[in-house]
């Protein structure tokens, strides 16, 4: 679990003032610096006297340096994960400094996808506070000949109560860096009582850059003597270049030359789309050279892809028998005994992630080396694709990891970095590749287009006595694998074979649907159809058999108990069962709780007004919402207000928590409202915020509550989790207050806006 | 030559006059506050003043600019920080942040016209400013705090 071990080993830095022993934990082990010089993955921490571990270095003036290894696209994880180090360091927050870490293995996983910076880093921050913490107290003890059981820590100092005594932490680090590194049984933590920091809430480390434009996202990175590009991609994914004419681009002023990027070979992994690029002075040069390339495209097999057809295959294939991911009794033989029985297709079409900052990359290759700038939630895969792409060692690709200006998955796919370095490698000097808004929304990596077939037989008091659902939709791994036609258990376990419900006949089905577009994963993903469909039908029996959708709900999740997962493949998000069993309590609590918070059924609801539930888990969180929508009668929907409540166990920085699902719901309105990517003849149709339209401030929840559930349980995801009850919420409001039941979304299919 | 003043400075471009002021500040000045978003004047990232208007950057070219008074989020407040800036801070509006100088900008001439403005004016003023993190409610909120501190 945790990065961190004792290596046992010694390095002895000069750093040019001084010469100190450095103590190392996890450290990958590098040349000795001699020299003293830096090597470029170097940080500040490596550097400092006393050095406890890869995300940790203090120096005698007292300054705690805090390497962020995963990168910041919005989330705070950047500042939340030092948090826990400062606490369990019992360091003064206002002097600590976060360094952004290079894409190195030593870090760990450093993919910030999945939300689970929090859960898979919690350990390793406190264990590197504690250790260091624990050596300075040592030093302390030393000095004053006093047992170390006497000493403490007070903000930055260690004390030693009896006599009065206080040193600053400061001026402890060369006396602890002397000191052998103590193993992991002889730490102990901070208990929860004692935390300063963790579970009190605490705003971005970057907060004032933000807001005064100093920020530097990837977009802003600059290198002397750089040029900038723009590339023209095939329409078609797949597509190749039959020839161009570049003439009149070449007359643009600015503009120095083209060069051709080779399709990507067999599946499109992370590898460049291939195309022509212009190359320029600036990057509006590049821009306006691009529109006078004269191409003609081999647009290859995925030209048959049209969306509509395609939406009709996946149903066609929703309705006939598929792969059993997960069985339980017999729904068909319940099914033949006519009970009365309830279907319901639902479809999700694909999505596009458009973040704020368009894509880009800055490149430098030189002597065999390629160094990076970008704003990439994967900087590991950036070394990995980068070296493949220029056949160089990954040690040789130096990847730094700016600021993200929003990710939501789609900067964990690296092939516009890997873009810029094949550029740079051609052109001979520091390419920064900028993709247009149009590239990103119609070469990004989507959410999958799915179609799901649920089906029902409800007994005498309304409960399923048989249950059935199928779900068709191209999988993620397609990127990889081009005949990868079903889904997978990563992707099938997102709210789909881990249905709640205590049902006593129930299949999962999963049905095989071919990509023509690279496929990947977007805030949320497969839990967005899934949760779609299940909560969705679950309130369609509920007012089919004229019961509270609440107490449905409720009824369906059935009494507390840990949901058996024999025989499925279920991989709990790379988590344990052990630490994170599914616990259908508290999917019924957090269901109670918002019921309760958002005054379920005490509320009045006139004409045009209605409120509507979900309940899901997701990245290891219960999270349950309602939203309340107000319809007028040209189909305009307003949401007045959402209260949604979260058990993600361990809140570490409830302030980021909440300001994560306010987010999500808004995210899930864009969805719900008017999110579609549709194909034509292979080439996506839309093409910026006119024609894939996301919300606006006029169009999200008025107020948004988040509820956080206090729990001692191990952290869980805040990222992602708030996303798919919302729009299941939101559709079954819509139901409740017009009688129009959304199955295809978004919601525009049905004459809403 | 196009003359024009930016965050009070002369400045002179001899370039391309069709080029949009959002190129000029961010690849030329070397200013990078002003984001590129969308390039077509939809989601307002590139939101900048032009004599004291909010104005798209990423769609004005050059030669509109003439002779105009232009302010960037570098030169919002010689002071230090603007009393919508700090309200930003204060309701702890960003999360990615790459929008929000585009909505500070729209913020400030919306309170500079509007002292007190209203839910359905805040609306209305800030509907052409997307942020995809959905930071919306604490926008409103910002806005509003700041209502009360600006003079």
């Amino acid at each position: 679990m945790s990065p961190i071990e004792n290596v046992s080993r010694r390095r002895f830095l000069t750093g040019g003032i001084i010469a100190a022993g450095a103590l190392v934990l996890g450290v990958r082990s590098y040349p000795k610096l001699s020299s003293g010089a830096k090597l470029p993955h170097d940080t500040n921490a490596d550097h400092a006297t006393l050095h406890t571990s890869a995300y940790l270095g203090i120096d005698p003036d007292g300054t705690v340096w805090i390497v962020a290894s995963r990168s910041e696209m919005g989330t705070t994880s950047r500042t939340t994960l030092p948090l826990v180090l400062a606490d369990e360091l019992d360091a003064d927050w206002k002097r600590v400094k976060i360094e952004q870490a290079l894409g190195d293995s030593r870090y760990g996983d450093q993919n910030t996808d999945g939300s689970h910076s929090i859960r898979s880093f919690y350990d390793a921050m406190r264990e590197a506070g504690a250790t260091a913490r624990f050596m300075l107290i040592q030093a302390a003890a030393k000095e004053w000949g006093v047992e170390a059981t006497e000493c403490e820590t007070d903000l930055h100092v260690v004390v030693h109560r009896s006599t009065n005594r206080r040193t600053g932490y400061g001026e402890l680090v060369r006396a602890a860096a002397k000191l052998p590194v103590p193993k992991r049984e002889e730490l102990k933590l901070k208990p929860k009582s004692a935390w300063r920091y963790v579970g009190k809430g605490q705003v971005s480390y970057d907060l004032e850059a933000l807001v005064t434009g100093k920020a530097i996202y990837g977009m802003d990175a600059r290198l002397d003597g750089m040029v900038y590009a723009s590339v023209e991609h095939p329409p078609v994914l797949g597509g190749k270049v039959k020839s161009y004419d570049d003439k009149e681009a070449l007359k643009v002023a600015g503009v120095r030359q083209t060069v051709p990027i080779d399709p990507f070979q067999q599946a499109p992994g992370f590898q460049p789309l291939g195309g022509i690029a212009v190359i320029a002075d600036n990057t509006w040069a590049a821009f306006q050279g691009r529109k006078k390339l004269n191409i003609s495209w081999d647009n290859g097999p995925n030209e048959t892809y049209n969306s509509d057809a395609y939406k009709g295959e996946l149903r066609e294939t929703s309705h006939n028998p598929c792969k059993v991911v997960r069985n339980v009794g017999d729904a068909d033989a319940v099914f033949a005994k006519g009970a009365k029985v309830y279907e319901a297709d639902y479809y999700v079409p694909l999505l596009a992630h458009a973040a704020m900052e368009p894509l880009v990359a800055l490149a430098e290759f030189k002597d065999g080396k390629a160094t990076l700038w970008a704003p990439t939630q994967n900087p590991q895969g950036v070394q990995d694709t980068v070296a493949k792409e220029l056949g160089i060692a990954k040690e040789d690709v130096i990847c730094h990891v700016t600021l993200l200006g929003g990710g939501f998955g789609r900067k964990s796919k690296p092939d516009y970095v890997a873009e810029a370095a094949v550029l740079s490698k051609r052109v001979g000097r520091p390419v920064k590749v900028v993709w247009t808004r149009e590239d990103d929304i119609k070469f990004d990596y989507y959410n999958a287009v799915a179609s799901m077939y649920m089906k029902a037989a409800l007994g005498a008091d309304g409960k399923p006595t048989a249950w059935l659902q199928r779900s068709v939709f191209p999988p993620i791994p397609s990127i990889f694998d081009v005949n990868a036609v079903y889904g997978d258990p990563a992707h099938l376990q997102q709210g789909w074979t881990d249905i709640p419900y205590d049902l006593p006949n129930l299949r999962i089905e999963n049905g095989p649907s071919k990509a023509h577009v690279r496929i990947g994963w977007l805030r949320s993903v497969a839990n967005i159809y899934h949760a779609f469909a299940i909560q969705c039908f679950t309130d369609e029996l509920a007012r089919a058999t004229g019961r509270d959708p609440v107490d449905y709900l409720l009824e369906l999740i059935g009494e507390p108990r840990t949901i058996d997962f024999k025989g499925v493949e279920y991989p709990n998000y790379g988590a344990s069962m052990d630490a994170y069993p599914w616990q259908t309590g508290r999917l019924r609590h957090v269901t109670e709780l918002v019921a309760e918070k958002s005054g379920w059924g005490k509320r009045k609801h006139g004409k045009g007004t209605g409120v509507g539930i979900a309940a899901h888990r997701s990245f290891l969180t219960y999270v349950a919402t309602v939203v309340e929508v107000e319809v007028n009668d040209q189909g305009e929907v307003r949401i007045p207000r959402v209260d949604t409540v979260l058990d993600a166990g361990l809140v570490v920085n409830p302030e980021a928590t909440r300001a994560q699902f306010e987010g999500a719901v808004v995210f899930g309105t864009s969805v719900a409202r008017s999110g579609q990517i549709t194909a034509t003849k292979g080439a996506i149709d839309q093409s910026n915020f006119q024609d894939y339209t996301v919300a606006r401030i006029n169009e999200v929840p008025s107020q948004t509550n988040v509820h956080i559930v206090d729990s001692d349980a191990p952290p869980a995801g805040v990222g992602e989790p708030g996303v798919p009850p919302f729009i299941a919420a939101f559709c079954n409001a819509i139901y409740a207050a017009t009688g129009k039941r959304v199955r295809d979304l978004p919601i525009t299919n049905y004459g809403l806006s | 030559m196009i003359q024009l003043k930016v965050n009070g400075a002369e400045q002179s471009f001899s370039g391309e006059p069709e080029m949009p002021l959002l190129w000029y500040l961010r690849d030329v000045l070397g200013m990078t506050g002003s984001k590129f978003g969308c390039g077509i004047g939809l989601c307002g990232a590139c939101t900048v003043h032009v004599n004291g208007q909010a104005t798209r950057s990423c769609v004005t070219a050059m030669r509109n600019v003439t002779g105009k008074e232009v302010t960037t989020i570098e030169g919002l407040d010689k002071n230090g920080l603007h009393p919508v800036q700090k309200a930003w801070m204060h309701v702890n509006v960003p999360q990615c942040g790459y929008c929000q100088v585009g909505q500070i900008m729209q913020a400030v001439a919306l309170l500079n016209s509007k002292k007190k403005p209203t839910d359905h004016e805040i609306d209305e003023a800030m509907s052409g400013n997307i942020c995809r993190c959905g930071t919306y409610q604490r926008i409103r909120a910002a806005i509003k705090a700041a209502s009360g501190e600006m003079t």
